[in-house]
């Protein structure tokens, strides 16, 4: 029972339980995933892609942990052209496939679901766009998710990568505010929305694709958080060629910063050794 | 440490990887279904040849909320077509929405040409401080005089004005009980408890307690971008038949507060009793399922979990199925926000729900607002006409961008007008073209339809608002008018190629209102079954001819069916085609 309560409890577990959490209740309320469909095929693909791919090139079936948050995550991110379906099976098997495909030194570089996410929103932006779903601009559900994901992160020990994250963009706001005018309301609202739930909690926080150390997390969440920043400016100053970018700020951000991180991370942990 | 990976299967995922993102590639670029190359369907833009010089202005609004005045005040540009002097040719009133300035009423001179003459017939200024501005009207003759009369709505107080039958107007609000002040963007003409009288269904946008030349609160914007409910309040008016009408809208169940935009009416359950359908920007569609005039139950039917924000309600019978179907737009925007158009297909009596089926050309059409149905080329299908774009300002520079850093904010933060990033002069989905979308279903199941606007020569960059159709010049042909926001209205003549017949029904009720909105009209040809509904208000503030125009193709008529509000079911047969027939309910 204790061995059994032990494995329930393993941080991997109570992001499971996080996601599972935040797909319930946003469905139950707001119907978020815009139809069952959807999410079948984003986990239908992403544990057949983990299962297949494991097998073949490690000689055994890895656990699904890791696939179903990709699928929940994918099936709550990806808003496509109406009534189109292949984004959803296209997203997950390159979200999973980056894992083996695109590696270095056995490390997966692109945390699978940021990978295919931005990947999708740069190269078929007339068939993707990122959560239109705001899931009613309600504050209470918004709340009871921070606090699950802050506990949860907590639990899982990556609780300074979320607060680093949320300090730096809070910091950063009141910058990029200072520079364009504006409402500060403005600058600060995107952070109260779902999308920086799902960013927050389960792409830049993954285990597998920060950087080893503490304080390298929290500088690499920092950088994230000004190259995400640059971009925003690029959007209040309509520099035209950056247009793809500020679609999806933090995504993106995320998607240029955290491979060279988990790079360079890797190269010089090979040198020392 | 992971095991080392045996080369050739890494290379196998690997390709298998590649292989995934170049069909990412490929299919992307199918996506938004290219414009064709047919010509089946010609259209002319021919507005100033043919008299009409109509501007459209928008409002000017309080200061307080000038920082995002350009995205409020962007409503307002109306068509509405009726026959206003009986002499069986359509005329056309436009609405502006600036205080002082005139909305305009054109007559069909029968020659091609239409002359304004609201000034004379006192429709033209309605747009005056105190009593707001015009957001869009309404034809129906609601004292059943044979005259068509005029329902304003506006942001302000609506006026109804009847039609004298002498080419003038008089204001009738005061003793009407409609006087009390709204922010109104759409309204129908109905007869919900088939008593021969049509009511009237006015819809609410923003708070009527909100005066916009005189701001209390910056708190008017939505609670929410995809649920929102605190909009205005939509009133139901009853026809009491003394020239009175009496606000029936709680007890009939029908006062939603969801931003509504658009409403249409018809029997889409096949029941007998007209339903509405609203169309709710910031929300879910709505539709309220009429129980016997006795009240309005909000149907499931599933439109409740798809959440966007509709614009426009079009209905038509789009594969010939004898149905209601509807369509209705929304916003899609590249990179940033794929709603889509919706196309449901009427299965209430099947499956007691519609079924979404917009894909490609017909779902991805910019920031689309009104749209209405018709036989552009006489096939015997109905094609569709969508107008797009919300405000063409700066190109160079975006709002979008800006708009999204508040859309993800909590409703309270959302709700405030100051907490919006100024918009400037920026654009937001500016400079989009029109749509018109052939539909080939007759070339079988999943013909679909296809964007044909270049070809047909519709190639306006316009901030296109309300659309409707009529057959303009009595040539068996329906035309296409365009009402733009801050923008020249437009008339497309039709000049496709005469290859198909037609018919065209002018209906005329007796124990029915006299307009006979709601009429169903069922025609058969070749085979085929198709149905139309005298509209009181249908699209995006705008308003059919409610003479009805079948395409016929090749064939001949067969049998007529119409369904007469009061519940007389009238057959006619052995018609001849190309002719408008005038039919008067039987008594």
């Amino acid at each position: 029972m204790t061995a059994r309560f032990r494995a329930l409890a393993d941080p991997k577990y109570l992001i499971v339980f996080l996601i599972t959490l935040v797909l319930v209740a946003g469905e139950a309320r707001y119907s978020i995933l815009g139809g069952y469909d959807r999410l079948a095929t984003t986990l239908g693909v992403c544990l057949a892609t983990e299962i297949v791919l494991s097998w073949w090139l490690r000689g055994r079936v890895a656990n699904l942990a890791s696939a179903y948050i990709t699928g929940i995550s994918l099936a709550l991110l990806i808003k496509p052209q109406a009534n189109i379906l292949w984004p959803f099976a296209l997203g997950a098997f390159l979200a999973i496939g980056s894992k083996y495909a695109l590696t270095y030194r056995g490390r997966h570089l692109w945390n699978p679901s940021n990978f295919a996410i931005a990947f999708l929103v740069l190269a078929a932006a007339d068939s993707v766009a990122i959560l239109s779903h705001q899931w009613g601009n309600d504050l209470r559900i918004n709340l009871v998710i921070w606090a699950f994901g802050l506990a949860v992160a907590s639990r899982a020990r990556v609780l300074h990568v979320t607060l680093t994250y949320v300090v730096c963009f809070l910091g950063l706001a009141l910058l990029r505010n200072a520079i364009v005018g504006g409402p500060l309301l403005a600058e600060l609202a995107p952070i109260t929305g779902p999308m920086y739930q799902l960013f927050v909690f389960f792409m830049v926080t993954d285990p597998r694709t920060t950087v080893s150390t503490r304080r390298g997390r929290m500088v690499v969440v920092a950088i994230v958080a000004v190259a995400e920043s640059l971009i925003r400016l690029a959007g209040d100053f309509q520099l035209t060629l950056l247009r793809p970018l500020y679609v999806s700020p933090p995504i993106l951000a995320l998607a240029i910063v955290g491979p060279i991180a988990m790079w360079w991370d890797l190269f010089r942990q090979a040198r020392k050794r | 440490m992971p095991m080392p990976h045996p080369s050739w299967q890494r290379i196998v995922v690997i390709a298998a990887f590649s292989a995934a993102l170049a069909a990412v590639l490929l299919l992307n670029r199918r996506a938004t279904g290219s414009a064709a190359a047919w010509d089946a369907i010609r259209l002319s833009e021919v507005a100033h040849q043919s008299g009409i010089d109509f501007v459209h202005r928008a409002p000017t609004l309080d200061p307080k909320v000038a920082h995002i005045a350009p995205h409020i005040a962007a409503l307002g540009a109306c068509v509405s077509v009726a026959d206003v002097n009986n002499d069986n040719w359509p005329d056309l009133y436009f609405t502006t929405s600036r205080f002082g300035e005139a909305n305009a009423l054109y007559l069909n001179q029968r020659d091609g040409t239409f002359r304004d003459v609201a000034a004379e017939a006192g429709v033209a200024a309605l747009n005056r401080a105190g009593e707001g501005v015009s957001m869009g009207a309404v034809w129906g003759d609601y004292d059943n005089d044979g005259f068509e009369d005029l329902l304003v709505y506006k942001w302000g107080y609506p006026q109804l004005l009847h039609n004298l039958g002498n080419g003038r107007f008089a204001d009738v609000t005061a003793q009407s009980g409609l006087y009390r002040w709204m922010n109104s963007n759409g309204a129908v003409w109905l007869d919900y408890d088939r008593d021969g009288l049509l009511d009237l269904y006015l819809t609410g946008y923003f708070r009527s307690d909100i005066d916009f030349w005189h701001l209390q609160t910056t708190r008017i914007m939505q609670s929410s971008w995809e649920f929102a409910s605190n909009g205005g309040k939509n009133l139901l008016f009853k026809n009491l038949g003394n020239g009175r009408f009496e606000d029936v809208t709680d007890a009939m169940g029908v006062g939603s507060t969801r931003w509504t935009l658009a409403a249409a009416a018809a029997d889409f359950n096949d029941d007998g009793w007209p339903d509405l359908y609203l169309a709710n920007d910031y929300g879910p569609e709505e539709l309220f399922l009429n129980r016997a005039g006795k009240r309005f139950e909000l149907a499931g039917a599933g439109l409740e979990d798809d959440s966007k924000s509709g614009m426009a309600v079009a209905v038509g019978d789009v594969f010939n199925r004898d149905r209601h179907d509807v369509f209705v737009t929304n916003i899609s925007e590249r990179g940033f926000l794929f709603q889509g158009n919706n196309l449901r297909i009427n299965l209430l009596k099947e499956l007691g729900r519609f079924n979404e089926i917009a894909t490609g050309a017909i779902a991805d059409a910019g920031w689309a607002w009104g749209a209405q149905f018709g036989d552009l080329n006489n096939d015997g299908w109905l094609d569709l006409v969508v107008v797009n774009g919300f405000i063409s300002a700066d190109s160079g520079r975006d709002y979008w961008y800006a708009m999204s850093k508040i859309a993800g904010a909590q409703g309270n933060i959302f709700e405030d007008a100051k907490n919006w990033p100024p918009i400037g002069t920026a654009s937001l989905s500016g400079y989009e073209r029109s749509r018109v979308l052939l539909n080939r279903s007759r070339e079988g199941p999943g013909g679909g339809f296809v964007d044909v606007a270049l070809a047909a020569g519709v190639t306006d960059r316009l901030d296109g608002r309300g659309v409707a159709m009529a057959d303009l010049f009595n040539r068996g042909k329906l035309d296409v008018v365009i009402a733009n926001e801050k923008g020249r209205a437009l008339l497309y003549r039709n000049e496709a190629p005469g290859e198909g017949h037609w018919v065209e029904f002018k209906l005329i009720g007796t124990r029915s209102n006299r307009s006979a909105i709601g009429a169903d009209v069922t025609v058969q040809f070749g085979g085929e079954r198709q149905r139309q509904v005298v509209d009181g208000g249908v699209g995006f503030c705008s308003q059919n001819d409610r003479r009805l125009h079948f395409g016929l193709g090749s064939n001949g008529l067969g049998r007529v069916t119409i369904r007469w509000p009061s519940g007389e079911t009238q057959v006619l047969e052995g018609l001849k085609v190309d002719e408008v027939h005038v039919v008067t309910e039987p008594k």
